[in-house]
């Protein structure tokens, strides 16, 4: 099945199967490998892209349902010039990674969270990134950079 | 995942006829479910009908004395809904504490309670609440729709289409969760229906069940210390590695306390 959405701001036309994931079908059919899977239980978080402005876990989608969607993935946060984004940047200043297995997710999620709160407490932020799993951290310096990216972000608006 | 045939209909009746032509055919709704099933192959369904281009299963309205929730309405949805919050923010409460963001803004209530999940948070609202479920053929109570383990009352091909729930005088939901997965240890949603008080457990049994000698305490009084004495029995719960029936019995009773303490 072709099937045509918009991808990162640029239109992509692709062949799926109708048991394709979209995690599946951005890594392997369009290179972007950016988007992590981590589990086979829609549980870990690493592979949160946005869909029409909300995130979602790409590995729990099929892509063949997003006919006309559009679709963020980590790779489309930096501007083309190669800034980052304010969360990016963020994560990057408060030492919210490790191995960095988890961040792409992990950004993903807090750009969504920060945009409908955008001035979160501790708890909230932990609570606004629930859905993802860090395996290095301990989630201290995460919560913080969700603090400090949703900041940045007030800023930037 | 095997292969399948995907559909899309944009009616009710469209997608009430593609189910009936295929019997493995099934409904797709957030699939925060049935995708991880049918990753792990538990579910291998020949097709799948796509309930996201069926706007009539999308949304909340409030009737008179009662919120009509459609089917495909998301949990985020639920949650977030300024006619919910000021009607029974229980229910936004438990909408807002489903698994995580990415989970509620893809799950949706009709995919929630046709799963019927031992565990499931919605199945526990739609009880207490003495809900009706409506379907592309008829009206289900509450009280005769959750079945069994993932069982309900729904025939082949039926679809969930909305729940309309009666705005009760007051109700909470207390939820222990379990760490790793989210979902409900132990649930329970305590509500002051006209019917009565109404108090539905989730997560320790093999399916949601109306606590009816809590029930009774609670209509001769209504707080948590008439509960002080309450021994709920463990008999028929669930004993598993996240905990045995004993522990779910007494977080049934350190549940309901709660709840009713929230309401006082
Ligand atoms: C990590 C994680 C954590 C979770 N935590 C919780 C939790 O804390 N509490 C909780 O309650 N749930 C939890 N869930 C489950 C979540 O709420 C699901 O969204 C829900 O159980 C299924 O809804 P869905 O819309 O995704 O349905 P789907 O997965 O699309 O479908 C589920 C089943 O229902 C059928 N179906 C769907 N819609 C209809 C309809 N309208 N009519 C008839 N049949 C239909 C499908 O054919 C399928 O068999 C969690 C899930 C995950 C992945
Ligand atoms: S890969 Fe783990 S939730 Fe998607
Ligand atoms: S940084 Fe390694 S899993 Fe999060």
């Amino acid at each position: 099945m072709l099937i045509q959405f918009v991808l990162n701001g640029k239109p992509v036309a692709v062949d799926v199967a109708a048991y394709d994931l979209l995690a599946d079908v951005v890594r392997e059919k369009l290179g972007l490998t950016g988007t992590h899977i981590g589990c086979d239980t829609s549980q870990c978080g690493a592979c949160v892209v946005h869909i029409d402005g909300r995130s979602v876990k790409s590995c729990s989608t099929l892509a063949v349902t997003l006919e006309g969607a559009k679709v963020t993935t980590i790779e489309g946060l930096a501007s083309p010039s190669g800034q980052l984004h304010p969360m990016q940047q963020a994560f990057h200043e408060q030492h919210g990674l490790q191995c960095g297995f988890c961040t792409p997710g992990m950004v993903m999620s807090a750009v969504d969270f920060a945009s409908r709160n955008p001035n979160p407490t501790p708890a909230e932020a932990a609570a606004g990134i629930e859905g993802n799993f860090c395996r290095c951290t301990g989630y201290q310096n995460i919560v913080k950079s969700v603090i400090a990216g949703a900041a940045a972000m007030r800023v930037v608006k | 995942m095997l292969n399948f045939e995907y559909l899309r209909p944009s009616t009710v009746t469209e997608a009430g006829a593609m189910l009936g032509k295929m019997s493995e055919a099934r409904p797709l709704a957030g699939g925060m479910t049935l995708i991880p099933a049918m990753k792990l192959r538990l579910a291998a369904p020949t097709a799948l009908v796509d309930l996201a281009g069926v706007p009539e299963l999308n949304g909340i309205k409030v009737d008179g004395k009662t919120v009509i929730v459609g089917a495909m309405t998301k949990h985020a949805d639920v949650a977030a809904s300024a006619d919910v919050r000021r009607l029974i923010p229980a229910l936004a409460d438990l909408a807002g504490g489903i698994g995580d963001a990415q989970v509620r803004n893809k799950g949706t209530l009709g995919g929630s309670i046709a799963n019927n999940d031992p565990a499931a948070c919605y199945p526990a609202a739609v009880l207490a609440l003495g809900a009706t479920v409506t379907t592309n053929r008829r009206k289900i109570a509450a009280d005769s729709f959750f079945t069994g383990m993932f069982e309900t009352a729904l025939e082949p091909g039926e679809i969930v289409t909305g729940v309309t729930f009666p705005v009760p005088a007051a109700a909470a939901y207390e939820k222990f969760r379990s760490p790793a997965s989210r979902y409900a240890l132990v649930g329970v949603f305590v509500a002051k229906t006209t019917g009565g008080v109404r108090v539905a457990v989730t997560g320790a049994a093999t399916c949601v069940f109306r606590a009816s000698a809590i029930e009774s305490i609670l209509a001769e009084k209504f707080s948590a210390e008439a509960l002080a004495s309450l021994r709920f029995p463990a008999d028929g719960l669930n004993s598993d590695l996240h905990g045995d029936a004993q522990y779910r019995a007494q977080l049934v009773g350190v549940l309901t306390k709660r709840a009713v303490a929230k309401l006082s």
